[in-house]
């Protein structure tokens, strides 16, 4: 078993779809992937679209299951956990949001404490602590709707929903995708300073390498369903061994110098 | 007070019944559509091998009209009635409330069905996964995101289904549920407008009633205003109390009196009705039922007494094709239904209404007819109307058998508009019935039947079994066996047919009772 130190660990997982009796076409999305995440990192796996990153992060709160290899949670394998448990023990922070239309802000946030039985009191002030963390201030913010919201509200509120009922460990699925880059830097190094704060574990996706770079103590890299190499940021940008992620590293880079280029009057 | 004055009075006079009965069966329906269709849409989005079988039958039932669903349950209860008297020695009541509620219950699913699995479907793919990725059950998913999400979508099928329940609900009339379409299928039978019209009216402003009443709830869930919700569920309880109240104040009535569905039988059943009244019995109408349909309601005890004709029982029910006097149709009759049936045959009213083949005197005089045998010879170049019963009833096949008639053209309609469509000339022979007051008015020819194929029609007062020799309800009805003539109830007819001076049904019927008495 592994080190309770670890809050995650993947064993040699395969996820293939489709096939079996309906005879369709078999799909595979991981191929044998193997990997730990150690409490209290923040863990940013960067690839292409249908790298398979979405369908590795539905692993860790079983709403995707593996066809192979096993998922760790806290040193216990995730198939011996409760789903439902499971998923009210960690944050999630959906693509595109998700906050439920017909609920307010404060009842988004308290939406896990009510499923495990908090009262409304505590519920109430859990949402108001909460909107505080998150830079919202709460007398402005708790009745509204999320229509009423913009963009990067909508996504801090996704955030404060995601550890509402104190979790250990918080998924984020391109969580801040849709928001302008001032937006969404600001949303996300207010991100990073609660990971910080609380103690968290964090795994998020993403596809934007300047936003992985900046945020993340790790940097995995998942290219046709394998991790093709991992580091710390630095390492990353200054020794690493295949052409892809030396592409992928070089992208930030090459934009910053055509950007001083153009300041400098040159061709771009 | 004129002529529209006293027919709106008399519709006016009749609305608390209807409308409570109307509201009981549209409110029965409904309640028990919902929940069907509710737990069934669920079940459908959660299955989705259930789905298309399930809309598809929904949209099937949608076909089949209204009126026909309604008429289909009767045999279908009755039968079911049948079994379970067999079995467990207790039958049912197959006429009225329940062939009624099932029929609207099948028609009010559809849009329930089909907006709850829409409305849950159409639900935003990132909030479903949400709910699940925050710790949500599948049932706590179900209640706390996306029912409330589906909300105003299935809200609008729930106001589509009481707006159709409703309307439909004018439909059961025929099948023995007295309704706001009482109005509407007397109003059509005694050319009443009035009523009719008051009918619609009446349905359309419930319907509407309703249907705001269920948008006002609507909105107050979605926009979480408790005092809408409050609002709108405090006004459908007292459209629901309003229509129970006259329910319950009335005592039940001790007699229950049928009528078909034309002037005569509700001139009759009213003139009945006074009777009873008049000797201090209590009696209530089953009005509008269908000539099968009232024969084995009295058979079954549902209804008490009515009026029936010799030769519609002779030929429909004693399957009888010989033709006999009049006399011994009448002994061999009451036998018959004493001894297969168990009804009495109290006696006959003195008048025949009898089948009978009518046209345009000028045109018959044109043509050289008097008789149906001069019109055999025409008969491939006319055309015939006759009501929905005549072409299937066996007296016309006795008449094409005895004469050899072959009409170009066959056309079915409504009996009042029979003598209109023989005045004006679509049509060139009609099925008139003998007592009808437009024989007269419109000085139709009524052709000689020489070779005694239509049997004769004497009108007869039957009792069901239970009140065979109830002597309250014998002693109210005698004065008026062998009282009325057939000028007398032509008359009477005429009374309410006409299109001048128009008196309702129930008028006609006191101005008969005084000519009886005058007598």
């Amino acid at each position: 078993m592994t080190a309770p130190s670890e809050a995650i660990e993947f064993d040699n997982i395969f996820k293939r779809f489709g096939g079996g009796s309906t005879g369709a076409t078999e799909v595979s999305a991981l191929g044998g992937v193997s990997l730990s995440v150690p409490a209290r990192e923040f863990l940013v796996i960067v690839g292409p679209s249908g790298s398979g990153k979405t369908t590795l992060l539905r692993l860790i709160n079983r709403l995707t299951e593996p066809s192979e290899g096993a998922v760790c949670f806290a040193g216990k394998d995730v198939q011996t956990i409760d789903p439902i448990e499971l998923r009210r023990r960690i944050g999630y922070v959906f693509q595109g949001v998700g906050l439920f239309p017909h609920l307010t802000v404060a009842e988004n946030i308290a939406i896990t404490p009510r499923l495990l039985g908090w009262d409304r009191r505590k519920r109430e002030a859990r949402a108001d602590e909460l909107l505080e963390l998150v830079r919202l201030p709460p007398a402005d913010y708790r009745h509204r709707f999320p229509r009423e919201l913009s963009g990067g509200e909508r996504q801090r509120v996704g955030v404060a929903r995601a550890i509402a009922a104190g979790p250990r460990v918080v998924l984020m699925d391109e969580p801040f995708g849709a928001l302008d880059p001032l937006t969404r830097d600001a949303v996300g190094q207010d991100y990073r300073r609660l990971h910080d704060e609380l103690g968290l574990t964090t795994v998020m996706i993403t596809h934007d390498m300047l936003e992985a770079l900046m945020l993340a103590d790790r940097i995995a890299v998942l290219h046709q369903g394998k991790f093709i190499e991992e580091g710390t940021p630095k390492k990353l940008m200054v020794a690493t061994e295949t052409d892809y992620v030396r592409e992928l590293m070089q992208m930030p880079r090459t934009q910053a110098v055509r950007l001083q280029k153009l300041m400098e009057g040159g061709a771009p | 007070m004129s002529e529209f004055d006293a027919r709106f009075a008399d519709a006016l006079a009749r609305l608390p019944d209807y409308l409570s009965q109307h509201v009981i069966v549209s409110v029965t329906a409904l309640a028990l559509g919902l929940a069907l269709s509710l737990p069934l849409a669920i079940l459908a989005t959660r299955r989705a091998r259930l789905r298309w079988p399930l809309l598809a039958f929904a949209s099937l039932v949608q076909t089949i009209p209204g009126l026909a669903l309604l008429a289909l349950f009767y045999p279908l209860l009755l039968g079911l009635s049948a079994l379970t008297e067999a079995i467990f020695g207790r039958g049912f009541s197959a006429l009225g409330f329940l062939p009624s509620v099932l029929a609207l219950t099948l028609y009010s699913m559809l849009p329930v069905l089909r907006n709850t699995v829409t409305g849950i479907e159409g639900i935003d793919p990132a909030v479903k996964a949400a709910a699940l990725g925050v710790g949500m059950t599948p049932r706590q998913s179900l209640w706390m995101v996306e029912l409330p999400l589906a909300l105003p979508v299935i809200m609008a099928g729930i106001r589509t289904a009481a707006v159709w329940v409703i309307g439909t609900a004018t439909l059961s009339t025929p099948v023995g549920q007295t309704s706001l379409g009482n109005y509407i299928f007397a109003g059509l039978q005694t050319q009443n407008w009035v009523s009719v019209l008051f009918g619609c009216v009446a349905a359309a402003l419930l319907a509407l009633v309703v249907d705001q009443l269920l948008a006002l709830m609507e909105s107050g869930v979605a926009l979480r205003k408790r005092a809408r919700i409050a609002a709108g569920a405090v006004g459908l309880a007292l459209v629901l109390a309003a229509a129970l109240v006259p329910g319950f104040s009335r005592p039940a009535a001790t007699y229950v009196i049928g009528a078909k569905t034309f002037t005569e039988q509700y001139i009759l059943a009213s003139l009945i009705q006074d009777r009873l009244h008049a000797e201090g019995l209590s009696a209530a109408r089953r009005d509008g039922l269908g000539s099968t349909v009232i024969f084995n309601a009295l058979a079954s005890g549902e209804i008490d007494v009515y009026v029936d004709y010799s030769g519609t029982i002779w030929a429909n029910h004693m399957r009888r094709s010989d033709i006999k006097p009049r006399e011994e149709v009448l002994k061999e009759l009451g036998e018959w239904l004493k001894k297969e049936r168990g009804i009495e045959l109290l006696g006959a009213l003195g008048f025949e209404n009898a089948y009978a083949l009518a046209m345009r005197r000028d045109r018959a005089q044109e043509l050289g007819i008097r008789t149906i045998e001069d019109l055999a010879s025409h008969s491939r170049r006319l055309m015939i109307g006759g009501d929905y019963e005549f072409f299937d009833r066996p007296e016309w096949a006795a008449l094409r058998e005895a004469y050899g008639l072959n009409f170009r053209q066959q056309r079915q309609m409504d009996s009042t508009f029979m003598y209109g469509a023989v005045m004006n000339g679509d049509v060139d022979v009609i099925s008139a019935f003998s007592s009808d007051g437009r024989i007269a008015r419109f000085d139709l020819l009524v052709l000689d039947d020489p070779k005694r194929a239509l049997p004769p029609y004497d009108a007869v007062l039957l009792l069901s079994p239970r009140r065979a020799a109830d002597g309250a309800l014998r002693e109210a009805l005698m004065p008026i066996v062998g009282r009325i003539d057939v000028e007398l109830m032509r008359e009477a007819n005429l009374r309410a047919d006409r299109d001048q001076d128009k008196e309702t049904p129930g008028q006609a019927a006191r101005w008969l009772s005084e000519k009886i008495s005058d007598r």
